[in-house]
């Protein structure tokens, strides 16, 4: 089967989920594999690819593709499809991902399997599986009979394996002019460029029982011992304590990350489905009723100004060992 | 300005799943069908759009069994001012880029400076169908809009990503999919739920709109099987009294049973 990866980078840096993309897509088709790049100075990037299984890098090395448009992104992957003709394509489903892949799919007159958290090839055919109703249940989907087979794969779910191989062959696609009618005009990062609960190996979250926006530093000290992002239920959210970025839930986003700290987090059903996948989750809540305690693999019933704080302590004396 | 607003029908967020005897859907029994929240946002930021600029028609449409109507039925209570509906017939299934095909031959039938959806439909969780349905009919799109400034003939939006926001210009027409945070979706007045019900909701079926009879039984995306997650262990509980204690004995699962820091 042959594999190409769409590959996401973002200031000068790959992405770890493309990264997590192309190993999988090595491990899948038993060898190197085709890449695509688009990107402004990318050409000194596509080397380190063959590390992850790479064996053929398409670059679109452009002054207009240095800050992302769905034209420009596209036109990069669909170029390299027309030259590599592969069977399955593969993309990170981050922001960048979501927004290309439905395009190209459609130009292609397909359909992509969205999201999905694990993937095999059962007769050289692709089959995923794939979290529906946010979580709640998964799914075991292929495509159909399509020529042409498309998957997104969850970040921080497969995981990126670097090998030493043989330096990629580099293909330079010849694109036409790019003149996108949307076009980014600046990518504004807040000053305190936080990690995203979307790409974070471990978060953690508040809910109703920090009691008020100004207990923040509360959650925020052990978050800063655990090196995590921050998460939050959707009652503080809609409460105005914090903004939507960090939501976990049906209507927020939904996580698989190796650790969840959930604190003062009853648990609704909706943030249940937003963060059911985490391997490892651990709830402190006052209420021994709490349907967080219904999922989490370790559990404090008590009160979190008193746990959280000596939790952070001990992270943090651990890690100093 | 004139905005279609492409709504789907879904489960509502507190209905708890349950698989149906095919072992390939949900049980729908039970279930309760609501506008997908996020959809909401596109219809409020619609009718804004039209409120302020004083002139224009909202449009909302929806693919899939009969239930779609009440959907729309609802939006029209908020304010829309015509409604179509896509029988979707006996296919119980589409895939997105049958319903991709569905709406962008809807929208092809009018004249639209926006075409509205959901950053992704909250069942499904795929969001697909906003960008296919731009990419089917030309469009820019932008995805994740969590605010708009509408300028003449363009637009510029901001864009959620991982940690930052995009700040996008478009030029009108165009496609964009609404994030929670775009707006505050208001409620149906009485006196809108009155006024719906006299709008009319203009019925098609999907061979009307020309999209193939292959596209409903040959998905692009098969369900081969659908499950509940696997049941997770019982909680180890670790004891309060003393939180000190309580915190270190945390850190020493973490480290020594599960391995996670």
């Amino acid at each position: 089967m042959k594999f190409l990866v769409f590959v996401e980078q973002r200031d000068g840096k790959i992405r770890k989920a493309s990264l997590e993309a192309l190993s999988l897509a090595r491990k899948l088709s038993g060898g190197p594999v085709a890449a695509v790049l688009p990107g402004k100075g990318v050409t000194a990037l596509a080397k380190d690819l063959a590390r992850y299984g790479a064996g053929t890098v398409y670059v679109a090395d452009r002054d207009e593709l240095a800050l992302y448009s769905t034209k420009g992104y596209v036109g990069a992957l669909a170029a390299a499809a027309e030259k590599e003709k592969p069977d399955a394509v593969l993309l990170a489903a981050t922001a960048m991902g979501k927004d290309v892949a439905p395009r190209f799919a459609a130009r292609r007159g397909v359909s992509a399997l969205a999201d999905v958290m694990e993937l095999r090839v059962e007769a050289g055919r692709l089959v995923g599986s794939r979290p529906v109703y946010s979580g709640k249940a998964r799914a075991e989907v292929d495509c159909g009979d399509s020529a042409l087979q498309i998957a997104t794969t969850r970040p921080n779910v497969f995981p990126a394996e670097a090998q030493e191989g043989p330096e990629p062959k580099i293909e330079t696609l010849e694109l036409g002019p790019i003149q996108p009618r949307a076009k980014v005009l600046r990518v504004e990062t807040p000053e305190s460029r936080e990690l995203d609960v979307a790409e974070a190996d471990v978060i953690v979250s508040g809910g109703r029982g920090i009691k008020g926006p100004e207990n923040w530093p509360v959650i925020r000290d052990l978050q800063e011992a655990l090196g995590a992002a921050l998460g939050a239920s959707r009652a503080v959210v809609d409460a105005g304590w914090i903004d939507h970025q960090h939501q976990v839930g049906q209507t927020g986003k939904v996580v698989s990350p190796t650790l969840y700290v959930a604190c003062g987090i009853s648990g609704a059903i909706q943030h249940l489905a937003g963060m059911g996948t985490s391997k490892v989750i651990v709830a402190i809540n006052k209420d021994p009723d709490a349907p967080i305690f219904k999922v989490a693999t370790y559990g404090v019933v008590g009160d979190l100004f008193q746990i959280v704080p000596e939790f952070a302590k001990a992270v943090r004396a651990a890690k100093a060992e | 300005m004139n905005s279609l607003v492409c709504i789907a029908c879904v489960p509502d967020t507190e209905t708890r799943i349950k698989i149906a005897a095919d072992g390939k859907s949900i049980d729908e029994s039970d279930v309760k069908w609501i506008v997908s929240p996020y959809d909401e946002y596109g219809l409020e930021e619609a009718l804004r759009i039209k409120e302020k600029k004083g002139a224009g028609t909202v449009t909302v449409v929806g693919v899939g069994p009969e239930r779609v109507k009440t959907s729309l039925r609802e939006c029209l209570a908020r304010g829309a001012d015509e409604a179509v509906w896509v029988d979707s017939g006996d296919s119980r299934y589409l895939d997105a880029l049958a319903i991709a095909r569905a709406l962008a031959a809807v929208a092809r039938g009018g004249s639209y400076d926006f075409v509205w959806f959901g950053q992704k439909g909250v069942g499904y969780d795929e969001a697909l169908v906003g960008p296919m349905t731009a990419e089917l009919l030309d469009l820019p799109h932008v995805a994740n809009v969590v605010k708009l400034e509408v300028g003449d003939g363009t637009a510029t939006a901001d864009r959620e990503i991982e940690g930052a926001h995009e700040v996008v210009s478009c030029t009108l027409p165009a496609a964009l999919t609404a994030q929670k945070g775009l707006n505050e979706p208001r409620y149906a007045s009485l006196k809108g739920i009155m006024a719906a019900k006299k709008k009319t909701i203009t019925e098609k079926k999907l061979a009307d709109l020309g999209v193939p009879e292959a596209d409903a039984a040959h998905a692009r995306v098969r369900w081969r099987k659908l499950e509940l997650p696997p049941p997770r262990k019982d909680v180890k509980l670790v004891p309060p009294d003393d939180p000190a204690a309580a915190g270190k004995e945390l850190v020493r699962l973490l480290r020594e049973e599960a391995k996670v820091i």
